[in-house]
């Protein structure tokens, strides 16, 4: 199955990246494999590395120490090479204000050395698939937030590149927007283009990503798919909530029956447990609960989520550390 | 090849840029011209009789270098404003020649100057400023305050890149250019000033720009103005072309 070969051909192949900033170890020996026609999402709390391996990734920074190929280019002994063959969208959605959004896309394609009609048709054939079309002749300081960032991911486009980098591509968008933006590179990657992307938002991570790479202080802590990540937490979670007066008391009674530790979130006042026998452990907290005379406003159990996760292998939750 | 077309690209942008962009072509046209209007209507009557009568003949040339050097101040605060938005960083991400960003940049910056000089030129005219020595020269000083403003350019490009921050830039082009223009000859003649001051003032590049400027203009002063500054622009150009290329590799 020749097919499946090529599928498993590795688009960017990181080894061993080092990179120090002052006294700052920003990447402590980073390893990351993106397989082609695949999202590889890169998952971490801000400063934690994510925008300086895309940097060194596509050109913007040389490592101190390690290996980088992507698109089967090494990086650091040709740049230029690789710069052909990849597009970035960061998060600051680069786009000029004074430019129309045609005269953007028109420019970078120029600038990929098109002529001047291919370049027109490259732009126009873009901002009719990110639906600017409306909006194409207007200067994009008139632009919504959802309409930059399409436009920016528009000009990442323009050479049609082999391995996308999307850094943050949908933050401080609305649902509504994100969700079209999702749709875009899903679109993308059945064209076979390999996306590596970087978000704070773990359900975009599930969602998107084939394969999922989680980076603290410059490490990468673990990797997998997400369901994988989800199940090598092993266990269910239960969670309830109860009145203040009545935690400790809770606590210590469901401690008594499960034989195992309750976790307290001191945000939210949950309690929370892990176990392997969800729905079963579930009925006898409730019992439990009763028997003791005590009233649970919440109780339910899930499946780890990616935040679980997270929370387990940084230590902290994603959505604090914004 | 490629790199020229790169380059014509980022011109086109940036010439866009300094167009489109409603401060900065206030900025860059009108408050030349209200200085030019303010120093021919306030110090005219004081020092006109020391500038052989008719000042402005005197003034017009030292405001075009005024112009040149407040104008360069915007290829600095411009390229670190593209810093900070990601620009540069996506320019960098593309397959273009190293230097395009920066020329592109200074080129840009050098067509707003020809069409600033056209505005000042005009109003200057209708403030009874005549040229003196034929078109030839008056073209051939043209030229050279174009070429002094570019040079120029380089030196705030080199800054931008070295301080990073629009406003900090921005704060930091007066620092270095007004000590230029004002003690220069481009107000009064340097011999009003005090006799130490004088020894900077004669030489520093301004001072050569503004008298090269008078002598092809109006035949005041002498010729050798004229290679002062060209030396002047070679050795900046020399000096900082290679700095700002170096930083800007260097950019992490």
């Amino acid at each position: 199955m020749p097919d499946k070969i090529t599928n498993d051909k590795l688009a960017i192949n990181v080894q061993g990246v080092t990179k120090q900033f002052g006294t700052l170890k920003a990447l402590d020996t980073v390893d990351l494999k993106a397989r082609q026609s695949k999202v590889t999402g890169l998952l971490g709390p801000n400063g934690a590395g994510k925008s300086t391996l895309i940097k060194i990734m596509t050109t913007l920074l040389s490592p101190d120490d390690g290996r980088v190929m992507v698109d089967g280019v090494d990086v650091l002994a040709d740049p230029s090479e690789a710069r052909k063959r990849i597009g970035l969208a960061g998060q600051y959605a680069a786009v000029d204000d004074f430019l129309t959004g045609r005269e953007t896309l028109y420019m970078v394609g120029r600038l990929y050395g098109m002529d001047s009609p291919q370049a027109k048709k490259r732009s126009q054939e873009l901002l009719e698939r990110l639906d600017l079309v409306d909006a194409a002749d207007r200067q994009t300081k008139t632009y919504s937030g959802g309409m930059r960032r399409r436009l920016d991911l528009g000009a990442s486009l323009v050479a049609t590149p082999h391995v996308l980098f999307l850094d943050e591509p949908t933050t401080g968008l609305d649902p509504r927007t994100r969700l079209q933006l999702w749709d875009i590179i899903r679109d993308l990657v059945k064209q076979g283009v390999t996306i590596l992307l970087t978000t704070q938002y773990l359900e975009e991570a599930d969602a998107l990503c084939d394969y999922i790479y989680v980076v603290d202080h410059g490490k990468m802590i673990v990797e997998g798919t997400a369901e994988s990540l989800k199940s090598s937490l092993g266990q269910d979670v239960i969670e309830l909530r109860v009145s203040d007066a009545q935690l400790a008391r809770a606590k210590e009674v469901i401690e008594q029956r499960l034989k195992t530790e309750v976790e307290v979130d001191d945000l939210t006042q949950r309690l929370r447990v892990r176990t392997t026998s969800g729905t079963d452990d579930l009925l006898a907290v409730a019992a439990e609960l009763k028997k003791a005379k005590l009233t649970a406003e919440e109780l339910s159990v899930h499946r780890p989520s990616l935040d679980d996760v997270f929370l387990a292998v940084t230590g902290h939750s994603a959505k604090e550390t914004k | 090849m490629s790199g020229v077309s790169n380059t014509l690209q980022i011109v086109n942008r940036n010439v866009k840029r300094n167009f489109r962009i409603p401060q900065l072509l206030i900025f860059s046209s009108i408050q030349p011209v209200v200085f030019l209007l303010l120093f021919n209507f306030v110090f005219g009557g004081a020092v006109g009789p020391e500038s052989g009568g008719n000042y402005i003949n005197f003034l017009l040339p030292g405001i075009l270098a005024q112009t040149a050097l407040f104008g360069a101040i915007q290829t600095g605060v411009g390229l670190a404003e593209d810093l900070n938005k990601g620009v540069v960083d996506r320019l960098r991400s593309l397959p273009i020649a190293r230097y395009a960003v920066l020329a592109g940049r200074t080129i840009a910056d050098s067509v707003r100057n020809v069409v600033v000089i056209a505005i000042m030129l005009a109003v200057g005219y209708l403030l009874g400023f005549r040229f003196q020595e034929g078109i030839l020269y008056f073209l051939l000083a043209i030229g050279v305050i174009v070429l002094f403003a570019y040079a120029f350019s380089w030196v705030s490009a080199t800054v931008g890149l070295l301080l990073r921050d629009s406003e900090t830039v921005q704060v930091a082009g007066f620092l270095w250019v007004f000590p230029l223009v004002f003690a220069s000859s481009v107000f009064v003649p340097v011999a009003t000033m005090p006799s130490w001051l004088q020894v900077f003032a004669n030489h520093q590049p301004v001072t050569e720009a503004v008298n090269a400027v008078r002598y092809l203009m109006q035949g005041m002063g002498s010729g050798d103005a004229v290679w002062h500054t060209l030396v002047w622009i070679a050795v900046l150009l020399t000096v900082f072309i290679p700095i700002a290329v170096w930083r800007y590799r260097k950019i992490q």
